[in-house]
């Protein structure tokens, strides 16, 4: 139920002479552009605040002195406005700022990233002058220096439009970079030793008018005449930004941020926007593998295949399909997941199925809750966040929950074991002692204020936060693991209470991985089948359609690991999933892969676990082929292929119905489109969402799934499974914290040891070294300060690590990074334990 | 020399102290790190960065716009040589060649030992006085070539520590009280910004649930 | 020559050698102008300097009365006064500051006090050190004496005065560029409209920003009525102001002279002000109100020293201070050093002022050095008229604050008034004066 903007009445202007209907407050060159005139611009961008600087787009404003050149992007428009953009003085005026936009400009469109698609070249070429007036020495810069590892500056060519540190400061709240000195020797600049290592520098390269910000990843790599492109929807992350995928002939050149009201309003994160890097990367799988005297060597697709569907045929016949199962599949299509999930529940008969490593939630809690929007959440009366750092896991999300903050005053209250991106925008930071969320959860639901503190959460914070939440009824939840040192049930215990506490709350499922939101969607959970039915639910109706079901629910990952650490498992499929980095306890992924019978790993590069797989099929990635993705909202989006698949790299359903023709059975889909046809007519969700409607303009942004047409309702084929039965749930229990104790936290950074940082050369550099972070209170008791080295000794084994004081982490708290280069957080956590405690050491 | 001494902390608190937004305390306090050190370093903007929640690049940003703020280290005397309008016409260009001969630098430049920085700077108020100079900010009006020379010798013997302190000392005097007038006005006072600095979009207050 | 026998309203007491001590201002009547505002209540106090017609003493002119009538109504008010004087050649704010900061600080306890300010700031040009030093002083002696703080005089009105120092920019000399400023940030003027500063100026608060010199005439007003004031002078220009004497003259100073009266030959040649040219040589131009008003040629000299009737002369009054330039004067030179300062002063923000001011200055440069073109002429004035559209006076212009449009005034009063100089230069390939 996102709220309808209020219709305020239309403003009528005269235009050029011609009455003009414009938007309340919209600014002169909006209105004007949407009624067809391009008043022409630099520093001007539809989404950051106005200033008024370069100049460029002055026309004549009637006013009370007659008619005054007034810059169109600064100027909102007023009922009987006179605007004249095309008079001999707003034409000299225009052409007086492109010729002193000029004069100092090096004019080395032959040489400059940004020739053929440049604003100023395009100006000049339109209006500008043959040739030059300006006869003096112009204006020398040293050529480009580093703003980072990733954005250049060529300050020759920057016309100081300020769009690049607007966008720094104003979008993404970090200005590392600002204008320093005065007058022409006015430059963009960072401090000395202190790069732009925001997570959106990128954008500032696409939004630059000119070519004076170029990203490493692209300098001089093509010239943007000879790019092609489609528009596709990123895969890097759960936030489905929408973006174009450029390449010259069939080499991937560049991404670029579009802009799409309900989602990422043009912009991208640098993980998602440098990516292409690691699709590109020569370290790809491109052919079939098979484990030969310990080796894995290359083969055909026959030979790979008849291995697989052998060894398959031989399990399920010997030790049934509980012997089989698949793990992963957030990397996939929507398609390619419905395919799997078929294989997997119909094909193979095993549920033992998960698209999740541990790392989130179950998939009942995930699609029974009752879903919001980003939108939804940006206007919510209040937002609660019981998840981990948006700003390092959902970059996009994390700049519209800020703006959100900063333009609208929404409340954010943090349920979180530490300090996150956004709690400098929250108006409560509820920091909870790990493990205790529930608790937190309870004392904002509860009937009056909370009087006491509650999970290590001060009463008055909690009250604070109780009283926001008591001003609105609407409520929406964004719901993830804040931290992977603690099981999911805790999390999902507090999730219950709110859900239970706050009626007509919607949740926005923070799952970090790009398309996992798709993959529970298809099926690819223990106990789900496609379309968020629930396993009994969906038994009739699926068994019509697809003939044979798994007779009981399944293992989730946890369960499927264990099960293979005890040798139960005879037939593993890894899509995509690497345990090994991922699973939160490394040592029980390493048992398991040493215990299952067969490794199947369908993947796009040798990962720590594909690596020791006996089989390895390719897979295409990204930009590799086309289909659909869905994202945290349930925003189903269509991927477009702009490449091919290096090699002998085939679409994971294609591998899926391959599988299947080998085990005699036909999936019932030779391309794509019926893939999804099916889906459509199958899966109650995605009822209604046909490739017509994700064609059409009104799919131009995706669908969000449910339509929520009331036909689907009457259908009685099938029945949606019932949301979440909210109870108090099951406390969970656990020891109580020692005083020479810390409880351990861990949260992923958006710099990490996974596939799209390691194997993209341009960002593998850019993951921290792990360091353990503590309250400075704890140091100090320690008398340990930054920069020493501790021992930190888990029940499970101890390790040496660099220490940073940081406040914001609690006292009584220990923080590390998931998943960074090395040896990691994962070695010293217990799947089994609730939560992890460590002691450290002062060395 | 590097961040700012635990008494210019104090002094720099107190600065904030003085104004409804932190922010204004800025340019008060890079003045008082140029007394400390001279210059800024990138040390102390660091320092005044995090006193006052902004980042190093702000600090840098906002100082390097003022011509008095320096970022690279000056002499223990900054000289500068009007060379506007009224001493133009009154031998203020003959006066900079004068200096530049004496000290031996070129305008922006630093002598060999350390002590003196030229500069040619724009009018500082002090037309009916032409041409002129000033000494860390301390002026003289009518500056003769002979005048020059003797200020330059007095400077150097130490005769004019007690009128002219080293560079970056601006104001010697301080302010004895902080705000006592009444309550600080409302710090939040950007409650009506107008719709060109960003319209509120449709902020709309939830509906109180019943309790 | 008729040197008018007005009152010196805001000069008097620079007679005494210790006029910026609290002892001497308050032997000569220093803060019973506050007191007796305190007495009147705020509304009386607006009405008498309504009645002043106080124009402002900075350079744009506007009156003061009117400026604290516009606050938008919204609380808190904030009160800024502007004592960055930084226009070249001006320098009798650097004066008033050093030589009798009670008097502004008086001027704005009463201003702070009629418009309902929260808080009042002092922004002092950073330059002004011996200024900073005093006027620090003087606000902590004001404290003391009761003036300033809590329950000021035992009226139960408080205020607090806050002495900010600027750090080196022309700019901030704008209101808005001020604001900027005296919130920490760079100095780049604000767009008006819609940041007028009377409805959204400091902290986006409504705020009145008038200059040390407008406080400085606060008091005398109060004291003595706003008809006493308006019966010096003529027309809306109405009172003494202090002008600023410079350039080729024997008398070099600051002159508080009764505006209409008095007349520019008056400020140049009267033995009591200017005493005539150095040398008794010939005027060739002058600046009549500050390096970014046109120049006047010596048939201007008995204009009388009236805002408006400048004003429709084609150039202004400013800042109020005239520079007096003879025939050994070059007049490539004085309009390319103008130049020059423009350029180093612009802000960076618009780019007809950014780049313009450059390209300008060099080809200045250039033909001053013997290196011009007959064609740079017309250039000079086509690239000025792409900042100043038209040439007029009032300047409209292309870019945010009057700084732009400042840039073409000693470029174009040097072309139109002395072309052959500029062709001379041209054709000799040097310049005649030997620069």
């Amino acid at each position: 139920m996102a709220t309808e903007p209020e219709v305020a009445a239309a403003v009528h202007i005269l235009l050029d002479g011609r009455p003009v209907e414009a938007r309340p407050g919209e600014m002169i060159i909006a209105a004007a552009e949407r009624a067809g005139v391009y008043i022409p611009r630099f520093c001007y961008h539809p989404r950051m605040k106005p200033v008024g600087m370069c100049r460029m787009c002055l026309v004549d404003v009637k006013g009370p002195r007659g008619f005054a050149l007034t810059p169109a992007c600064f100027v909102a428009v007023a009922e009987g406005q006179e605007v004249v953009t095309d008079s001999p003085a707003v034409k000299k005026a225009q052409d007086g700022v492109l010729e002193f936009l000029l004069v100092n400009h090096p004019l080395d469109c032959p040489v400059c990233d940004k020739g053929g698609e440049c604003p100023l070249q395009d100006q000049t070429l339109a209006f500008g002058p043959g040739e030059s007036r300006f006869v003096e020495e112009k204006r020398h810069w040293e050529k480009p220096i580093a703003l980072s590892d990733l954005v250049l500056l060529d300050r020759e060519r920057c016309i100081q439009c300020a769009r690049c540190t607007r966008f720094a400061d104003e979008i993404a709240g970090d200005p590392q970079i600002d204008f320093a000195e005065r007058a022409d020797r006015i430059e963009v600049a960072t401090f000395p030793g202190q790069p732009f290592t925001s997570y959106f520098s990128g954008n500032t390269v696409q939004i630059c008018p000119v070519g004076a910000l170029t990203a490493t990843p692209y300098r001089f790599k093509a010239r943007p005449w000879d790019l092609e492109e489609v528009e596709s929807t990123c895969t890097t992350c759960a936030v489905g930004c929408r973006m174009a995928v450029q390449s010259s002939g069939d080499w991937l050149t560049r991404y670029l941020g579009v802009d799409i009201d309900p989602v990422n309003l043009g912009w991208l994160c640098d993980k998602g926007r440098f990516g292409f890097e690691a699709i590109i990367s020569k370290e790809r799988v491109t052919a079939p593998l098979i484990r030969k005297a310990g080796e894995l060597v290359e083969v055909s697709w026959a030979e790979a295949l008849d291995s697989v569907s052998s060894s398959l045929k031989d399990a399920l016949r010997v030790h049934g399909p509980g012997s089989v199962a698949v793990l992963g599949g957030a990397r996939l299509t929507n398609e390619d997941a419905y395919a799997w999930a078929k294989l997997a529940k119909s094909v193979l008969g095993t549920d033992h199925v998960d698209a999740q490593l541990g790392d989130g939630l179950p998939a009942e809690v995930v699609l029974g809750l009752p879903r919001a929007t980003i939108d939804d959440a940006c206007s919510a009366g209040a937002l609660v966040l019981l998840a981990p750092d948006v700003k390092e896991e959902l970059p996009v999300l994390y700049l519209r929950l800020r703006a959100a903050a900063l333009d609208r005053g929404l409340p954010i209250i943090e349920i979180t074991p530490q300090r996150t991106g956004l709690s400098r925008y929250a108006g409560g930071t509820l920091m909870y002692r790990p493990g205790e969320a529930a608790a937190v959860a309870r004392a904002l639901v509860s009937s009056t204020a909370p009087g006491a503190d509650a999970g290590g959460v001060p009463a008055a914070a909690l009250s604070r936060a109780w009283s926001t939440l008591q001003d609105t009824d609407n409520v929406v939840v964004v719901l993830g693991r804040p931290s992977l040192a603690e099981s999911s049930t805790l999390v999902v215990e507090a999730a219950r209470v709110l859900a239970a506490g706050l009626p007509g709350a919607r949740f926005l499922p923070a799952l970090r991985r790009g398309n996992v939101h798709g993959a529970l969607d298809m099926g690819l959970a223990p106990g789900i089948l496609p379309g968020r039915v629930g396993l009994e639910a969906g038994r009739e109706w699926y068994a019509a359609a697809w003939g044979s079901l798994p007779a009981t629910s399944g293992l989730d990952c946890q369960g499927i690991l264990s099960a293979a650490a005890e040798g139960k498992l005879q037939n593993l499929f890894l899509l995509g999933a690497d345990p090994l980095s991922d699973f939160p306890d490394r040592d029980l992924a390493t048992r398991a892969l040493a215990g299952a019978g067969q490794v199947v790993a369908v993947d796009t590069f040798l990962s720590d676990s594909s690596k020791r797989a006996n089989v390895v099929l390719p897979a295409a990635m990204f930009a590799e082929r086309p289909g659909t993705t869905t994202n945290m909202e349930g925003r189903v989006s269509r991927l477009a292929q702009k490449v091919t698949p290096p090699g002998a790299a085939w679409p994971d359903w294609m591998i899926a119905a391959e599988l299947a023709f080998r085990l005699d059975r036909d999936l019932g889909f030779s391309d794509l489109a019926a893939v999804w046809d099916e889906i459509e007519k199958l899966a109650p969700s995605h009822s209604g969402i046909t490739r017509d409607l994700l064609a059409s303009p009104a799919g131009a942004d995706g669908v969000v799934a449910p339509l929520r047409a009331e036909s689907k309702e009457t259908d009685g084929e099938a029945v949606r499974p019932a949301t979440l039965t909210v109870g108090t749930g099951t406390a969970v229990e656990f020891p109580a914290l020692d005083a020479y104790s810390l409880r351990l936290v861990s949260g992923r950074t958006l710099w990490d040891a996974g596939v799209t940082v390691t194997r993209s050369p341009s960002l593998k550099g850019l993951a921290p070294s792990l360091r353990l972070r503590v309250n400075p209170y704890d140091l100090d008791r320690l008398g340990v300060t930054t920069g020493d080295s501790v021992r930190l000794h888990a029940p499970r084994r101890s390790c040496v690590l660099e220490t940073v004081a940081d406040a914001g982490v609690p006292r009584g708290s220990a923080s590390l990074a998931f998943n960074t280069p090395g040896d990691g957080v994962a070695d010293l956590i217990d799947a089994t334990s609730a939560v992890t405690d460590v002691r450290l050491e002062n060395l | 020399m590097a961040r700012l001494s635990a008494d210019n902390v104090e002094r720099a608190r107190a600065i904030i102290g003085l104004y409804p937004q932190s922010r204004s305390a800025l340019i008060p306090i890079l003045h008082v790190v140029q007394e400390q050190d001279g210059h800024l370093t990138d040390e102390a903007m660091q320092h005044v960065a995090e006193l006052l929640g902004l980042t190093a690049a702000e600090v840098r940003g906002t100082a390097t716009f003022y011509d008095m703020l320096f970022t690279e280290p000056v002499g223990r005397y900054l000289v500068s040589v009007c060379t506007n309008i009224a001493c133009l016409l009154n031998g203020g260009e003959q006066l900079l060649e004068h200096a530049e001969s004496v000290l031996d630098v070129k305008p922006g430049g630093r002598t060999a030992d350390g002590i003196f920085t030229l500069e040619e700077v724009e009018c500082i108020a002090l037309c009916g006085q032409a041409p002129c100079l000033a000494v860390n900010w301390r002026f003289r009006g009518n500056v003769g070539h002979d005048d020059f020379d003797r200020l330059i010798d007095d400077l150097r013997a130490g005769r004019l520590d007690d009128e002219i302190p080293a560079h970056g000392t601006l104001c010697r005097v301080r302010r004895s009280v902080g705000l006592i007038a009444a309550a600080s006005p409302a710090a939040s006072a950007a409650s009506a910004a107008p719709a060109a600095a960003g319209g509120a979009a449709g902020t709309k207050p939830g509906r109180r649930r019943k309790a | 020559m008729a040197v008018s026998d007005a009152p010196r309203i805001v000069t008097a007491r620079l007679d005494h050698p210790d006029s910026h001590t609290l002892r001497r201002f308050l032997a000569t009547g220093g803060y019973d102008g506050l007191r007796r505002a305190l007495s009147m209540g705020p509304e009386a106090v607006r009405e008498e300097v309504n009645k002043a017609s106080l124009l402002g003493r900075g350079g744009a002119g506007f009156p003061a009365g009117q400026k604290w009538s516009m606050l938008r109504k919204a609380e808190p008010v904030y009160l800024v006064v502007n004592g960055d004087e930084s226009e070249p050649a001006t320098f009798k704010d650097h004066m008033l500051i050093e030589g009798d900061p009670h008097q502004i600080i008086e001027g704005t306890l009463i201003t702070a006090f009629a418009i309902g300010a929260a808080q009042a700031f002092i922004y002092i040009r950073g330059e002004f050190a011996l200024g900073l030093e005093r006027m620090t002083q003087a606000v902590n002696e004001a404290y003391e004496h009761g003036a300033a703080g809590r329950d000021v005089f035992g009226s139960g009105w408080s205020m607090d005065v806050v002495v900010h120092p600027g750090a080196g920019a022309y700019i901030c000399g704008d209101e808005t560029g001020l604001l900027e400023s005296l919130e920490g940030k760079r100095g780049f003027p604000r767009i008006k409209p819609p940041f007028f500063p009377a409805v959204y100026g400091l902290y986006q608060a409504p705020t009145v920003v008038n200059n040390v010199e407008t406080m400085s005439n606060i008091p005398w007003i109060v004291l003595n009525g706003g008809d006493a004031f308006t019966a010096l002078g003529d027309n809306r220009s109405r009172g003494t102001r202090v002008f600023a004497v410079s350039g080729h003259v024997k008398r070099p100073g600051n002159y508080e002279v009764e505006m209409v009266k008095t007349t520019f030959r008056d400020l140049i040649y009267a033995p009591v002000y200017g005493a005539g040219i150095s040398g008794d040589r010939a005027l060739k131009a002058f600046i009549p109100g500050g390096a970014s008003s046109y120049w006047f040629g010596p048939d201007r000299l008995d204009m009388p020293l009236d805002q408006d009737e400048v004003g429709k002369a084609g150039t202004m009054l400013g800042s109020g201070s005239i520079v007096a330039m003879d025939e050994t004067a070059c007049m490539v030179r004085a309009a390319w050093r103008l130049t020059k300062f423009f350029h180093a002063e612009s802000c960076g923000q618009c780019t007809p002022c950014r780049e313009g001011g450059g390209w300008l200055e060099k080809i200045m440069r250039r033909i001053e050095s013997g290196q011009g073109r007959e064609a740079d002429l017309e250039l000079l004035l086509d690239v000025c008229d792409n900042i100043a559209p038209g040439l007029t006076w009032p300047p409209r212009q292309t870019t945010i604050c009057p700084l732009g449009p400042s840039i073409p005034s000693p470029i174009v009063s040097a072309v139109r008034m002395f072309r052959d100089e500029f062709l001379v230069h041209i054709k000799e390939g040097a310049c005649p004066y030997g620069h």
